[in-house]
């Protein structure tokens, strides 16, 4: 498109705000997918979305994504059309997906929440509880492995355990691939979303790509703190300056597993990490893996957007940034069991740091710099199932109403 | 020190004692040539530098202004002074602060004067005495004490350069460059650390040279990095002299390619005094060279006498104590080279993982060299010169020195990555604008498309709107100020912004020659 072009770029303007935006899609208009890209991505000539971040001017070993301030992100998946990543929005928010059609992803995922769902452990259908807490979904894009213990090796494999999970989202593949194939406004995205691909019929692999596609847009490298790494000094005020030394000194060792970029080196780390009194002590990675020194060892979460997704840990066994950080610092192995103190065989960064009372709230501080929602999608205010977009709240964000009545009124599903 | 001391029996298993007479009964490999004559040849790129000018492609340039800092200022506010390429000076006094350098190309150097010192005083409640992030950094002529944390540590930068420092009785780390690639250590004074004096991890083409470390757990340490020559140090009264590690559970996965040469490695006898679960708690004391998991280790002309335990262990993850195994590492030390060394009065109280090993070998003699485990590919120059245990397996090596090889520096500094502005300001516009602008539509901020109506030919109005926004419009929230971004980063963002369609496409023909 030309400069020239001036007159179609206003009349595309015209129609836009029209059919309305993502912040102000309208009631009774037919849903269709974006064909622009979400916030931070660029349209390729081939009809798919390229990321373009500033951390794009910096190098990293091995290209693993882990340094210090000025460090290339890790790989990344991107590529996804607009028309897959807004179909996967659709998806995202669509309770259809759910076994007895309450639950969305977001209902453990939420935007308003980090992307999580502020639980220690999720609820899933039939108010049953999930086996960990709800990680945040920020930044997936750049991560290599899935779940609190890393058994994923993609979004797509991961999704199929809370989907199909009888203590998640209690669907199964042949219901959701009926319950999709059935919704007319469904087989109308999926032609859209996948256009060289037979219409009929909708597959499981097409629902994956599309749920993976709108994850890997969720992307959040616009904190303060970038401000900072990216060269400006003013950016972080002086507590959190000093807060920022003492996560990178050696003596707190955060960074040495919380690793920027990311805030993450995607390893597999067993910190010890108190369970709730009655609860069996988790195993983590251990039986996944099959390798014994992993027990007890979960992946290493990213920090991004860490100061709104309390609880924390795979348990949420702290309730708030302070708490969490303090664990580091009351000894090696304080909160194991007694029986797993002999066979556990912990990280060999946790130690004894010592750290002051003021240090850990300098931490705090350093943490809530990490925060940044700039390029958070948009609810969409109907899905095609015509159920409520969402489903089912995360309980923070429910009303006392709601509270009293945990299944939210449902619209008759009606496709088009 | 009075630190806790860690009985090296009790935290050490170098038990395998199955694995190691499994060795043993395979068939003597001593007739085995390993190795090629080539191995170390002379390289184009790797050989011309001599060793006095081994800094030419690390350190700051110093080309810029000089500050200097003098006894009871700060160095940190001469560091948020300086641009790149300016030298902070700084000269005899006690320095109680913690420098975190996050800005590239900085001298950081002291100025002795009539034998003073600059000294950095952590008290033991100061964490660490120099952090540095940026590249080309360079950092010498400081007496540092007391911290906490480690001495100087860098994250990330490359092309630094760290020599003449005084690193005495402080922390966890002296100097400890960390995820950098091209760096040099050299002429550096530590003792008194609880872990590596010296310690290079997850880094590529690094040289230490000429330092000396004493009194620490562990020398130097060579850690999940390649490409690295270590040479020329006095090592002596640490728990152990010199390791050369793949720690497993780190990003970075890898080690080989070391040589270990010209040092002298002397009583490494103290008692291990490292934290309780650092991997170095598990150093047995009196240990001249550890390899564990590193590959293509290559060990020539050292002088290693007095180490009571042993002069050189070579072992893998499997055998080392409460270690945690990493399916994405590969345990075993593979293709070391044990050149001639001179070796002698090592091995005369060996820990009891290895008296068990000589009884169930027959051995009465003191044990220069042990291997644990399984060691492919591997060899010695002249086998019948030290007394063994564990290497039947070792080859002859087919090479019988390093010395073409002079150090794996790059001849050159690693460059940035170059950016045109246009693409600077292509990163912004997608990277920041791109939260609040969509192209043809409302998001929080106008459309993309309305400002350029708005601004067609004055990206300046852009620039100067973002710097010090006002509330413009009823339905829109205000706008937060930009001004973390360079005035030439906005500006090229701003150009980026008026000069782009919904594709995202910039309309200068010279960007676009691939779209």
């Amino acid at each position: 498109m030309s400069r020239s072009n001036k007159g179609s770029r206003s009349w595309l303007l015209a129609l836009s705000l029209l059919m309305g935006g993502a912040q102000a899609e309208s009631n009774p208009a037919r849903i269709e997918l974006a064909s622009h890209c979400p916030p931070g991505f660029e349209l390729t000539a081939a009809n798919s979305c390229a990321l373009h971040s500033l951390y794009d001017q910096y190098n990293s070993l091995y290209n693993q994504g882990v340094g210090g301030l000025k460090t290339a992100l890790p790989a990344r998946r991107e590529g996804f059309s607009p028309q897959q990543i807004d179909l996967g929005r659709q998806l995202f928010f669509d309770p259809l997906l759910s076994g007895d059609q309450t639950l969305s992803c977001a209902s453990c995922h939420h935007p308003k929440l980090g992307f999580a769902d502020g639980q220690a452990k999720s609820t899933g259908i039939h108010g049953r509880t999930a086996s960990r807490g709800a990680p945040s979904l920020w930044n997936m894009a750049f991560l290599t492995s899935f779940f609190w213990d890393a058994r994923a090796k993609s979004l797509e494999e991961q999704m199929t355990g809370p989907l199909y999970s009888p203590n998640e989202m209690g669907n199964n593949p042949a219901q959701l691939l009926s319950s999709i194939n059935a919704n007319s406004t469904y087989q109308r995205l999926f032609a859209t979303a996948y256009p060289g691909e037979p219409a009929q019929p909708i597959s499981l692999a097409q629902i994956y790509t599309a749920i993976a596609a709108f994850e890997t847009s969720l992307i959040s490298l616009n904190s303060r703190y970038d401000h900072y790494a990216h060269g400006y000094a003013e950016a972080l005020n002086a507590n959190e300056l000093e807060g920022m030394n003492v996560f990178r000194s050696f003596v707190a060792r955060c960074a040495e597993c919380h690793t920027p970029p990311l805030f993450t080196n995607q390893q597999i780390a067993v910190i010890g990490v108190p369970e709730a009194p009655g609860q069996p002590f988790d195993t983590g990675a251990e039986s996944q893996s099959h390798n014994p020194s992993w027990r007890g060892g979960f992946k290493v979460p990213s920090l991004r957007n860490i100061a709104l997704t309390a609880p924390y840990m795979h348990n949420g066994a702290f309730a708030n940034l302070r708490d969490a950080s303090e664990f580091y610092t009351k000894g090696r192995g304080h909160a194991l069991p007694e029986e797993e103190k002999a066979r556990v065989i912990l990280h060999w960064h946790i130690w004894e740091p010592k750290l002051a009372d003021l240090e850990l709230e300098r931490l705090v501080d350093f943490m809530q710099s990490l925060t940044d929602e700039s390029f958070t999608p948009a609810i969409p205010s109907q899905v095609p199932s015509g159920l409520t977009p969402g489903g089912r709240l995360p309980a923070a964000l429910q009303s006392s109403t709601a509270k009293a009545d945990p299944t939210p009124a449902r619209l008759v599903s009606q496709g088009e | 020190m009075g630190k806790k001391i860690i009985s090296a029996v009790v935290a050490v298993g170098l038990l395998a004692a199955g694995a190691y007479l499994g060795s043993q009964l395979g068939s003597d490999n001593s007739a085995t040539l390993v190795g090629g004559a080539d191995r170390y040849a002379k390289q184009a790129g790797n050989n011309s530098a001599a060793v006095s000018s081994l800094a030419k492609s690390v350190g700051a340039s110093g080309k810029g202004q000089v500050h200097a800092v003098r006894d009871g200022e700060l160095i940190q506010a001469a560091v948020q002074k300086a641009q790149p390429g300016d030298v902070i000076q700084v000269f005899p006094g006690t320095y109680k602060e913690t420098v975190y350098i996050d800005k590239d190309d900085i001298l950081l150097s002291g100025v002795i004067v009539d034998g003073q010192w600059p000294t950095m005083e952590g008290e033991q409640k100061l964490n660490d005495a120099v952090l540095y992030s940026g590249n080309n950094i360079t950092v010498e002529n400081l007496h540092i004490t007391h911290y906490k944390g480690n001495a100087i540590m860098g994250q990330a930068g490359n092309n630094f350069l760290i020599r003449n420092n005084r690193v005495i009785d402080t922390g966890v780390y002296g100097i400890f460059p960390q995820l950098g690639k091209n760096g040099l250590v050299s002429n550096n004074v530590l003792s008194g650390i609880e872990d590596a004096a010296i310690y290079i991890g997850m880094c590529d083409n690094v040289h230490v040279n000429n330092n000396e470390v004493f009194d620490s757990v562990a020398g130097i340490e060579i850690e999940n990095s390649r490409h690295s020559i270590v040479e020329n140090n006095k090592v002596y009264n640490n728990t152990g002299g010199i390791l050369t590690f793949i720690t497993p559970g780190l990003p970075i996965k890898t080690t080989f390619d070391v040589i270990i040469r010209n040092n002298f490695i002397n009583n490494n006898n103290h008692p291990n005094f490292g934290a309780p679960g650092s991997i170095v708690a598990g150093v047995p004391a009196g240990t001249g060279i550890i390899v564990m998991a590193a590959d293509e280790v290559t060990i020539e002309n050292n002088i290693i006498s007095g180490n009571k335990n042993v002069g050189i262990v070579i072992t893998d993850h499997d055998s080392f104590a409460n270690i945690t195994k990493d399916p994405d590492s590969d345990p075993n030390s593979d293709k070391v080279s044990i050149l001639n060394n001179l070796m002698f009065d090592n091995g005369t109280e060996p820990m009891d993982e290895i008296k068990a090993l000589k009884i169930a070998s027959l051995t009465s003699g003191n044990v220069d060299i042990i291997n644990i485990g399984t060691s492919r590919d591997s060899c010695l120059l002249n086998p019948p010169q030290y007394p063994t245990l564990g290497t039947k397996s070792f080859g002859t090596c087919g090479f019988s020195t390093t010395a073409n090889t002079v150090t794996y520096l790059l001849a050159e500094p690693v460059a940035p990555r170059e950016f045109k502005l246009e693409e600077k300001g292509k990163m912004v516009y997608y990277g920041v604008c791109a939260g609040c602008h969509a192209y043809n539509m409302r998001m929080i901020g106008p459309p993309v498309e309305v400002i350029q109506a708005l601004y067609m030919d004055n990206p300046q109005g852009i620039v100067d709107y973002i710097t010090n926004p006002t509330k413009k419009r009823d339905d829109y929230p205000a706008m937060p100020k930009q001004d973390y971004l360079s005035p030439e980063i906005r500006r090229a963002a701003a150009e980026f912004m008026l000069n782009t369609d919904s594709k995202g496409i910039f309309h200068d023909p010279a960007l676009n020659q691939q779209q």
